[in-house]
């Protein structure tokens, strides 16, 4: 009896003890990491594939002459800027430039499930000046679009990175089903009427499954608006597909829950 | 024991990893009308002749009324019937929808019709073409003379079924029906389909009649007269025929107007040379006064519970509207706005009061809510006024005065609606000019 009892007392520590330890909402609220920004890099070979017409070749590089004798009578070039543009890295130099990338867009460490470097480690020839231009763009560009994405949802802990989607996947997707929705201009705009859809995909985008979360709402007395308004969402998703999907990380997106808000256009 | 523990531990993370689904928000969406595809009813072949009645083109022609009725909302888009896909005899089956889908439309309308006894049978079907599954099926059998007014009420049912709220389309209007030149204009009291059909006068032009005003539970009209010059109040059943004198009440009466349930008028008029609200029972005949103010007190409108009654009133001098119980005590003074304000109409959901704003010489037709926040001006003109809700509160109908020549000689008066949302501004068609309008409730309530 007291032998079963410890047995008991100790599985049931165990098991408050895992669950402690692994459920996410029992977890501290997670450290506020910045947005990562995407970087789309494009392959650059030391000859361009298309040939130049004799003449044309000539030309350019006088052109080419009188830009480099342009630099140097306008700034003395840093030890930096001597580099050419176009200069191949070689491949010992890879591991110093994703070192410099990981550095510029995450100070802090970032968790393995949600870094996004696989583009980067896809490469294997990387131009170090033109990341440091395109991260540049890309940071301005991510944070209005941080700016513009608070306005709209106003759910600040919701974490689009933590969501397997980039911003610009994540944007595409919602662009494309702001084409697709015609929002019922009759609904109220005071009332709580949010609409969560699931749908599980295919790997093309199109929609295998669809479930509204709240279905039961839909026929209760009252809730007409709700009714119209999933209907409406239903027929939004279903017009779209083949959603855009990223080509990649099916495994992730194979679900998704899309939130259907039309409250702040119906405020105008 | 191991082994247990080791696949509580492999769940607990599987729990885990289903908690990390992709959200995405979808905050805006397209304003398009949404297109909607009406097919002609399809008229069955057993269908007997009913009186002048042409069988073959009823089917096109109760399409054609859904289709105006959807398109004056603003909020569908009614597709040509150029470019269906299909012919009406789909009435009995389903739909093509991948096709159906090709021409853009997101929702279908089918239906027949038939003839029999005397009796018209009419079946219609709503298909979202998305999904493709049925949204609803209606028959309704009635006289075959009665095939406009289905019309009206297939758009109210497919109507309320794509907004979740209520139609305003099986519902009529009465106006002063208004002919001749300024200083001798005949005013009539007339009344329409809320499309602008089956248009009927209801007097004769001998005597001025004013503000017609609908009972909000039925098909009952209230509104004033001059008999030898003094201001008469009537209460008109539009179904009999029937018209009778509430009273006879001094110079200076203005508006009569119904309470919610129909069993009171609120109005004013001129006691000891000064304005106030008075209410009358209609079963009693009992008048109360509800305001007592050395200032002019006009044009009540009750809200839709009964509670309140909101009017305007100079006592701050310039004319603002108030808003008070429906005993008059609580005055409250809602508009602070630059300008004068008249003219207040609650709406039926209750929400927002209607009103004509004058400032700097032009006049507004706008919105508010009850508390006199949120002002928003639908429209503007050199002058218009008298607004009335449709039942559903989405459109308000009022009426507009414009030079009617090119050199600005002679004016005209028409009928005009507009959406709560400032869109869909449109002219009624009338035979005549017309003003003072008022919006029924629903018919087939």
């Amino acid at each position: 009896m007291i032998k079963s009892l410890i047995y008991s007392i100790t599985f049931h520590s165990v098991m408050i003890l895992l669950t402690i330890l692994s459920l996410p909402f029992m977890l501290r609220e997670p450290i506020d990491l910045p947005p990562i920004v995407s970087v789309e890099l494009i392959q650059i070979t030391n000859k361009t594939n298309i040939p130049f017409a004799p003449k044309a070749r000539k030309i350019i590089e006088e052109t080419k002459k009188k830009e480099e004798r342009l630099v140097s009578e306008q700034a003395p070039p840093s030890a930096k800027a001597k580099e050419k543009p176009d200069r191949i890295p070689l491949p010992n130099e890879k591991k110093e430039e994703k070192k410099i990338v990981k550095k510029k867009q995450n100070p802090e460490e970032v968790k393995p499930e949600i870094r996004q470097s696989s583009e980067f480690e896809k490469k294997e020839i990387v131009d170090t000046n033109q990341i440091a231009a395109l991260i540049d763009k890309a940071k301005e560009q991510a944070a209005s679009k941080q700016k513009e994405k608070d306005k709209i949802t106003q759910s600040s802990k919701k974490n689009s990175f933590a969501s397997g989607l980039t911003l610009s996947q994540e944007d595409a997707l919602r662009a494309q089903i702001f084409g697709c929705w015609s929002v019922p201009l009759g609904l109220p705009y005071d009332e709580d009427l949010l609409v969560r859809i699931k749908l599980s995909l295919k790997k093309d985008g199109t929609i295998t499954k669809s479930e509204i979360l709240d279905h039961q709402r839909m026929n209760r007395p009252g809730q007409k608006f709700y009714k119209v308004l999933a209907e409406s969402a239903l027929r939004a998703v279903r017009l779209c597909q083949p959603l855009k999907v990223p080509p990649t990380g099916y495994d992730k997106w194979k679900e998704i829950q899309l939130n259907f808000n039309p409250t702040e256009m119906l405020k105008g | 024991m191991k082994k247990l523990i080791l696949i509580i531990i492999c769940n607990i993370f599987l729990i885990n990893e289903s908690f990390a689904l992709i959200e995405v928000d979808i905050t805006r969406g397209n304003l398009d009308p949404l297109p909607i595809a009406v097919s002609p009813l399809h008229v069955d072949i057993k269908s007997e002749n009913y009186k002048d009645l042409k069988i073959k083109d009823l089917g096109i022609n109760i399409s054609e009324i859904i289709n105006n009725n959807f398109r004056a909302t603003g909020l569908f888009n009614p597709l040509k019937k150029e470019a269906f896909v299909q012919k009406p005899d789909i009435a009995h089956l389903k739909p093509r929808f991948e096709d159906w889908r090709l021409i853009k439309a997101q929702a279908l309308v089918t239906g027949k019709i038939l003839i029999k006894d005397e009796k018209l049978k009419i079946e219609f079907r709503l298909w979202d073409l998305a999904a493709g599954k049925e949204m609803t099926a209606l028959a309704f059998t009635t006289t075959p003379s009665n095939w406009r007014r289905v019309a009206h009420i297939i758009s109210d049912k497919i109507y309320e079924r794509l907004t979740g709220e209520e139609g305003y389309f099986d519902t009529r209007i009465i106006y002063v029906a208004e002919s001749g030149p300024k200083s001798q204009r005949v005013k009539k009291l007339a009344i329409m389909d809320q499309d602008g059909a089956k248009t009927k006068y209801l007097t004769l032009g001998n005597e001025l009649v004013l503000t017609p005003r609908f009972n909000p539970t039925n098909q009952m009209v209230t509104y004033m007269s001059y008999f030898r010059n003094m201001p008469r109040v009537y209460l008109l059943d539009i179904e009999t025929g029937t018209q009778e004198v509430v009273g006879n009440f001094p110079g200076m009466t203005f508006a009569p107007r119904f309470s919610p349930d129909g069993k009171k008028i609120v109005m004013s008029f001129a006691k000891d040379g000064n304005s106030d609200i008075f209410t009358m029972d209609l079963d009693t005949r009992v008048v109360e006064r509800i305001t007592d103010h050395s200032s002019i007190d006009t044009s009540p409108s009750f809200s839709p519970d009964g509670k309140f009654i909101a009017f305007n009133s100079d006592r701050s001098g310039l004319q603002q509207i108030y808003v008070m119980r429906s005993d008059g005590s609580g005055v409250k003074r809602i508009t602070f706005g630059n300008g004068i304000y008249g003219t207040p109409v609650w709406s039926p959901r209750g929400d927002l009061i209607a009103f004509t704003k004058m400032r700097k010489g032009k006049f507004y037709i706008g919105v508010m809510r009850t508390d006199g926040s949120g002002e928003r001006l639908l429209t503007e003109n050199f002058y218009q006024e008298a607004p009335s809700w449709s039942p559903n509160g989405r459109v308000i109908v009022f009426y507009r005065e414009t030079k009617a020549g090119l050199k600005g000689e002679g004016f005209t008066a028409k009928l005009w609606s507009i959406d709560i949302t400032g869109y869909n501004e449109r002219q009624l068609k009338t035979e005549t000019d017309a003003s003072d309008p008022s919006w029924s409730s629903l018919l087939s309530k």
